[in-house]
């Protein structure tokens, strides 16, 4: 469904005509007097002068440009002098001469009769449902102090549907539309829109069909965005909490460098707080057997993918002509769900290499399972995951052995502060410990991963050294680093031009794959995450609530982080040294090949659309 | 425009040729509401015998005439003579007036008194208006007049001129001042100046505009687009072309439910012969200027005639409306400037130009010009479609036009403008319509639904049924018209079964009014006009349902009971054998019982006790 795509194109480019003219508007909201430009709404002209008009559809990530504003929740009409009805706050534009009222008795009446009315239509299970707490719906009744609900009547029923990483139970959509948007705006993944008429209308796959029938990549952006518990992750906490238990089993953790970054907001931190040392405190004290780290699965990621960049590059130098450039960068799940789902005809072009979580996997239950004389089948391996994707990926079945799967869980960064939380872990006053050895050890370039263009930065930072034999005179690509939803540079490879793509979000990187196919592609690698941000703004990322300002502020502590490494090099992580001389032989190597390396699949067969 | 003159002339010298061949031309409406009634044997008929019988006649299809309530009608021209219409006309009655009217010239049964003038600029077409007409139709003007299949018929009455006119004489702001200068305003319900919106499409700068025909007729009851379309197709076409020479649009598409077949059918027919015949296309009439048109279908959904919804239907999207702005006339279909207009609104243009926006203004009241089709259905005697000038009152299309209510029984109300409008009373009767009054009376003109009551009709029920439409055609995407018109019907439900209290009575107006102050499109914005209108209208038989729990139309069954006085009863039986449930028990001579568990409450006892020994309480 691309209306909301059309609609906010046109409303986007209206705007912006509007915006040309920079027109000074003069108007009255709540008896102050203001003047703002031509084309702001009164919901933004109202918070310019501390008038906080609630919202409930309406969703906004600044400066990334993604927004959400279909006017259909109604939550935020306001009176405006001289006109019939009342006027969405959100959608409404300032005009000269405007007087608006937010919150007289008609206002606040149909405000909250329209609340009811949603209320009304929505299971009263907040005790249970996970979204409690976090729940947008929840937190505008607290507000309005609704103690009753005056208009009560059917509830619109569905069918509850269960995927590996997500949950829907679309009794509890609002129809804000915001997954909508998401899914396919910025995603284009076009997986989920309303269906049905009236009363019945609800956000679903196709003919109301399960995600895992879908062309869903199970991103997860569309749980970012749910105001709601209608759509949320798969809980995996209880499970782990078994195997903890399981005097029987061998617990190794690891967790993903975007974690980090985001955890402490979860326990009342500021955003952007590093807490690495906690985070590895709190596990050991939940009781994992070794506390490792994914950064370290992230050095070997860019051990081997770099590796197969020069040897692309130099098989093209070479005059190879069936040699596929640019190379793609598939350490993203939700990436590589989409790339099988929308490109099938490209998947050969992405790098053979596994993600980082499953590298680990794979390294755990067999180098590390020898070296601490433990069977496969006695190492359970969890992780630790800013992600949703995550969860699906560690279900596939190439990545198990013998029905033993790499990975046994895979926790989102939202479960593992409800872990802890459970566990009565007083997080914020917990000493900083460190990784456990052997797989603990990681670079500064294994931490970027945590970000959109990190990837690509450590992999240059490694080919770069690999290919030319020389030292990097500077670390920090700022030319890769930033939010733009698309970037490039070019990088001096001692004299080779080697042209980088940056891309996240799925629309971005559809673009990207576009060029590629249509052979206009200049590019020789490219580094795709498939949400905004990177795994900063993963899917099993503490909610951000539409504030652009968490995300940047996570960005920043994890370039923060990188600096304070002392190594800053995949290559030179001795750990990752070591894993090569005891176990791996060398990149690429078989070995290598037959652990880290993976294959990708034609998904388009799985897409279902009727029972 | 040459060209054209010369074919209207040769079409003119043929038909006047033909009609001295013929002693009679037999015109047949064949419209759907004509073909449902089996207008179609009766042309077959009416060729075959009068072949049989040797008689020189051309008998022709043409619209509805409007007499929907004495369908099949046929409209017969002796040579010479002033044309007749007879209603219900099956083979014994066409037999009739073969055999009477025809051969001999003897009036027989079933003549429909004409009683509307048409607005025509044709000299050749002899106008024969009663003198106290009340209606003008202008809209309507070809419907029941030519074959929609034919258009030489519509050249030859005037059809294309107005667009020759048009591309001649006029520059497009020109035409755009003569529109605004008429006065008209959009007839599919919103009721904004035609010209104006014409004006703001071709103010907006874009390479590509598009003319839009909304023929999404949604509205129970009304049926005045479908009827256009079956009668007279061209007209909208050569509106549509003369629209987008204005708006500078090259491309038209019409958004048509798939529900009218027929209209679809003629439809498309006729863009084929406009494109055959050089008037649409490339270099129209010999001019640069190049328009075509295509139809979209739409799905039945009642909000997709909202022109947003309808825009997104039409680019494949869900159809729901958006916020306004930008209006469609500034980002529309494909994101381009586009006008659209209702199909009547499109069929009133040609006589615009050609009579002039002077003359289009001297009809109607003084913010509302020119006439209005109502399509006049329920308890009344003569349903069909009417086209009155505005101002006309309520009084004179009920009971002049409308031939009074069935079986002599009380007027009680009248619902105008569909799920929109809202329900007037008798105290209404004598009020003009046209858009102000209308809307200031607590309805709303709409796409001229109007539907009569009589003192059967509950009145809650009429809420509830209307109600019952919007929370099914709701596209569910705002909050209030999602949720709050369920709720409404609930509470109405729940009155309607007799187990409302004073309490829902006050939810049920505050929701109607925050439904109608929130909602995000007219659907929403109106859907509670039933509701509202009726508890101002008609508050006595709410407080009923509530405190006395009595429904005095006896429509809400849940609050009736029946009972056998005993005084009464003779015992005769016919009660229990025609009860359906056997609720009834008894012994023969003596009276008899119900048993209020069993009882369904259809009233066939009531009906088959021949001593009013059945009581309704």
């Amino acid at each position: 469904m691309r209306l909301k795509y059309a609609d906010n194109v046109i409303f986007r480019n209206y705007l912006k005509d509007q915006a040309k003219n920079m027109e000074q508007i003069a108007l009255t909201i709540d008896n102050k007097k203001l003047t703002v430009e031509k084309g702001v709404t009164i919901l933004q002209a109202a918070r310019t002068i501390g008038i906080e008009i609630p919202t409930l559809c309406y969703f906004n990530l600044g400066d990334l440009q993604i927004e959400n504003k279909p006017g259909g929740c109604r939550i935020c009409v306001v009176e405006i002098e001289g006109r019939k009805n009342l006027a969405p706050a959100c959608v409404t534009e300032c005009a000269t001469g405007m007087v608006v009222h937010t919150h007289n008795i008609r206002v606040l009446n149909a405000r909250r009769t329209v609340l009811e009315l949603i209320l009304s239509d929505h299971p009263f299970d907040c005790l249970v449902c996970s979204k409690s707490g976090e729940c947008e719906l929840q937190s505008l009744a607290q507000k309005f102090g609704i103690r009753e609900i005056h208009y009560q009547g059917e509830k619109s029923v569905y069918r509850k549907d269960t995927s590996p990483a997500i949950i829907r139970d679309i009794d509890k959509c609002i129809m804000c539309r915001r997954c909508e948007m998401m899914c396919n705006d910025f995603q284009t993944c076009g997986v989920l829109s309303a269906i049905n008429r009236g009363f019945q209308s609800v956000v679903a796959p196709a003919f109301e069909m399960n995600l895992d029938h879908s062309t869903c990549t199970y991103c997860g952006q569309c749980v970012s965005v749910c105001p709601t518990g209608a759509l949320t992750e798969q809980d995996h906490t209880r499970s782990v909490l078994n195997a903890l238990a399981d005097p029987t089993k061998t617990v190794v953790v690891q967790t993903a460098p975007a974690v980090r970054a985001a955890l402490g907001e979860a326990f009342g931190l500021p955003a952007g707080s590093l807490v690495t040392g906690k985070m590895v405190a709190a596990l050991r004290q939940l009781g994992f057997d070794y506390v490792f780290d994914t950064d370290f699965a992230a050095d070997l990621t860019i051990m081997e993918e770099g590796s197969e960049l020069l040897d692309r590059l130099t098989r093209h130098l070479k005059g190879d002509p069936h040699v596929k450039l640019p190379i793609l960068t598939s350490c993203c799940p939700g990436w590589v769900n989409f790339f099988e789902h929308h490109f099938p005809e490209m998947i050969d072009i992405p790098s053979t290499a596994k993600s980082p979580q499953q590298m680990f996997g794979a390294v755990a239950k067999t180098y590390l399972a020898d070296k601490i004389g433990l069977k496969r089948k006695d190492l359970v391996v969890v992780s630790i995951m800013p992600c949703l994707a995550k969860k699906y990926e560690c279900t596939r079945e190439e990545f198990s052995s013998d029905g033993n799967p790499d990975v046994d869980y895979a926790l989102s960064t939202r479960e593992l502060a409800n872990l802890i939380k459970q566990a009565n872990i007083g997080f914020t006053s917990l000493e900083d410990e460190n990784f456990d050895d052997p797989m603990g050890e990681s670079s500064g370039a294994a931490v970027i991963f945590g970000t959109t263009g990190g990837v690509i930065e450590a992999a240059v930072r490694t080919a770069y050294e690999l290919h030319t034999g020389k030292e990097l005179p500077k670390l920090d690509f700022e030319e890769l680093r930033g939010l733009e939803f698309v970037r490039s540079a070019t990088v001096d490879f001692d004299g080779l031009p080697i042209r980088i793509g940056i891309a996240h979000g799925l629309g971005n990187a559809r673009k990207l794959l576009e060029e590629i196919k249509a052979g206009r592609s200049r590019y020789h690698a490219i580094e795709i995450m498939a949400c905004p941000g990177g795994c900063i703004g993963g899917g099993g990322q503490p909610y951000t609530h539409g504030d652009i300002n968490i995300l940047k502020a996570r960005q920043k502590a994890i370039y923060e982080e990188d600096k304070r490494k002392p190594l800053r090099k995949s290559h030179e992580n001795p750990s990752i040294q070591r894993l090569y001389e005891e176990f791996l032989g060398t990149p690429l190597g078989e070995m290598s090949h037959h652990l880290l390396h993976t294959h990708y699949f034609d998904k388009t067969g799985e897409v279902i659309i009727s029972e | 425009m040459a060209a054209l003159e010369d074919i209207r002339k040769q079409l003119l010298q043929e038909q006047q040729t033909k009609q001295q061949e013929n002693q009679v031309v037999v015109k047949v409406a064949l419209a759907t509401c004509g073909i449902a009634s089996g207008a179609r044997d009766i042309l077959q008929f009416f060729s075959a015998e009068l072949e049989k019988r040797n008689i020189e006649a051309a008998v022709l299809q043409t619209g509805c005439m409007g007499y929907c309530y004495a369908e099949p009608t046929v409209e017969v021209c002796r040579r010479g003579q002033e044309p007749v219409i007879f209603g219900y006309v099956d083979e014994k009655r066409a037999d009739d007036i073969i055999e009477n009217y025809i051969k001999k010239g003897v009036m027989v049964d079933g003549l429909i008194p004409k009683n509307f003038s048409t607005a025509c600029h044709c000299e050749h077409e002899p106008q024969a208006v009663p003198e106290k007409s009340k209606q003008i139709r202008i809209a309507l003007r070809n419907c029941g007049v030519i074959d929609p299949a034919s258009i030489e018929d519509y050249i030859l009455h005037d059809g294309y001129h107005a667009l020759a006119d048009v591309l001649n004489r006029m520059t497009p702001e020109e035409a755009i001042e003569e529109v605004i200068a008429s006065g008209l305003k959009g007839r599919g319900g919103g009721g904004f100046l035609t010209g104006q919106k014409w004006k703001l499409t071709r103010q907006s700068q874009s390479a590509q505009k598009y003319v839009v025909c909304n023929a999404d007729e949604g509205d129970p009851g009304a049926f005045m687009d479908r009827s256009i379309l079956e009668g007279d197709p061209h007209s909208v076409i050569e509106a549509m072309a003369i629209c987008a020479y204005c708006i500078g649009a090259g491309q038209g598409l019409v958004y048509i439910r798939a529900e009218y077949p027929l209209a679809i059918d003629r439809l498309l027919h006729a863009i084929g012969q406009a494109r055959e015949a050089g008037l649409l296309g490339s270099h129209i009439l010999g001019t640069d200027f190049h328009f075509d048109i295509s139809l979209r279908y739409g799905a039945g959904a009642f909000v997709c005639g909202e022109e947003t919804a309808l825009i997104h239907s039409m680019e494949g999207h869900r159809g729901e409306p958006t916020v306004k702005p930008p209006f469609p006339s500034e980002a529309g279909y494909l994101g381009k400037p586009t006008n659209v207009n209702n199909v009547e609104t499109f069929a009133c243009i040609p006589l615009i130009f050609r009579l002039g926006a002077a003359w289009f203004n001297t009809i109607g009241t003084a913010n509302s010009k020119g006439t209005k089709v109502f399509a006049l259905a329920g308890k009344i005697n003569k349903v069909g479609l009417v086209e009155v000038p505005m101002g006309t009152t309520l009084r004179d299309v009920i009971f002049d036009i409308g031939g009074g209510i069935q079986h002599d029984k009380q007027f009680k109300a009248v619902q105008t403008g569909g799920p929109s409008g809202g329900c007037l009373t008798a105290k209404h009767l004598d009020t003009p319509i046209d858009y102000e009054n209308l809307t200031k009376a607590g309805s709303m003109m709409g796409s001229g639904g109007m539907i009569v009551m009589d003192e059967d009709d509950c009145m809650v029920s009429v809420a509830k049924y209307y109600l019952d439409f919007t929370v099914e055609e709701s596209c569910g995407k705002c909050s209030p018209c999602r949720i709050g018109n369920k709720r409404l019907h609930e509470i109405l439900e729940k009155i309607t079964r007799g187990e409302g209290s004073m309490d829902d009575l006050n939810k049920l107006r505050n929701l109607a009014h925050v439904v109608k102050e929130t909602s995000l499109c007219g659907l929403g914005q109106s859907s509670p006009n039933p509701v509202l209108s009726t508890m101002e209208n008609f508050w006595e038989e709410y407080l009923e349902h509530v405190s006395d729990k009595k429904c005095r139309a006896g429509v809400c069954k849940a609050m009736m009971k029946y009972f056998i006085l005993e005084e009464h009863c003779v015992g005769c039986m016919a009660c229990a054998r025609n009860c359906p449930v056997n609720a009834i028990s008894g012994e023969k001579k003596m009276p008899h019982t119900i048993d209020q568990s069993i009882c369904i409450k259809c009233g066939v006892c009531f009906e088959k006790c021949k001593f009013n020994a059945i009581e309704i309480r």
